[in-house]
């Protein structure tokens, strides 16, 4: 009896529904299998913090309201927490979604506008957070008329 | 046929197991894009601080019912699940011992969760009805 003749895997034919995208994209998928873990370490204490100041201390959720949010970014401490809650945050959700969608959506097209969306949604919302926390004014004058707060100047 | 044989025949062509790795790989799954979801929404409406003090208050009051106070307590079930299966998961990779114990410490996650999510539902539904 002949000996069978194996042929080294995918050297033959590849079947249409295996080929994907034949670039080689290096290290890319284990930085970011390394960076979940990571940054998810840190996230498990930055929102414990978070939900424990927001949601358990003082009035809880009853007390969230315009002051409150001022009276945290008063405090440059509480400003870099929630700069790095949110870029963390995002990259990691970002992250988790494009996994999803490279799992569950097999056209090609069908990958590349989900995740064009996905990277559209986590530029915007960045940059917005961004801007909100590093602009953020806790007195402002809106039309001449300035916000009446007890750690606001008298106008 | 012995009997035994049969019993111990598996399905065969699927790498689904079921059983807690699946399940908590699903639970990761489910509660990640819950969690990612309510995050964009989260830092849209506190951009609304950069709009106008009323803009924020008018959107922060419309959250203070009873619907929204259920909601906040399933989206925190939510996260601490996430957190918890999360070190699990990295237990796994980097732990020696980590895949031989995987099972153990998924009940551990779920026990972890069930006293934290007790003790945060007393506080925060006391908030949510008016204590």
């Amino acid at each position: 009896m002949a000996t069978p003749i194996i042929e080294t895997p995918r050297s033959g034919r590849v079947a249409p529904g295996y080929s994907r995208s034949s670039t080689s994209r290096g290290n890319f998928e284990m930085i970011a299998w390394l960076f979940m873990r990571l940054s998810g370490a840190i996230l498990v204490v930055l929102i414990f913090v978070h939900l424990y100041v927001n949601l358990v201390a003082g009035d809880g959720i009853s007390g969230i309201d315009f002051g409150f949010v001022a009276g945290k970014w008063a405090d440059p401490v509480w400003q870099i927490w929630d700069l790095t809650l949110l870029w963390l945050s995002m990259l990691h959700g970002t992250n988790g979604i494009r996994v999803i969608i490279n799992d569950y959506a097999e056209k090609n097209s069908t990958r590349m506008i989900l995740k064009g969306v996905l990277y559209t949604a986590t530029v915007v919302i960045v940059v917005l957070g961004t801007l909100v926390i590093f602009t953020f004014d806790p007195c402002p004058v809106i039309d001449g008329v300035a916000h009446v707060a007890d750690y606001c100047p008298a106008p | 046929m012995p009997k035994t044989l049969t019993k111990t025949l598996t399905p065969a062509g699927t790498l689904y197991r079921g059983r807690e790795g699946q399940w908590s790989w699903v639970a990761h799954r489910i509660t990640g894009v819950v969690i990612f979801f309510f995050l964009l929404v989260h830092v849209l409406d506190t951009s609304l601080v950069r709009v106008s003090p009323e803009a924020y208050d008018a959107v922060i009051a419309s959250y203070k019912n009873p619907i929204m106070g259920l909601g906040e307590l399933g989206l925190v079930a939510a996260i601490v699940f996430h957190a918890f299966n999360g070190i699990r998961v990295i237990l796994v990779d980097f732990w020696k011992k980590g895949p031989k114990y995987h099972r153990q410490m998924l009940w551990g996650v779920v026990g972890l969760w069930a006293v934290v999510m007790i003790a945060f539902s007393i506080r925060h539904l006391t908030h949510v009805f008016g204590g």
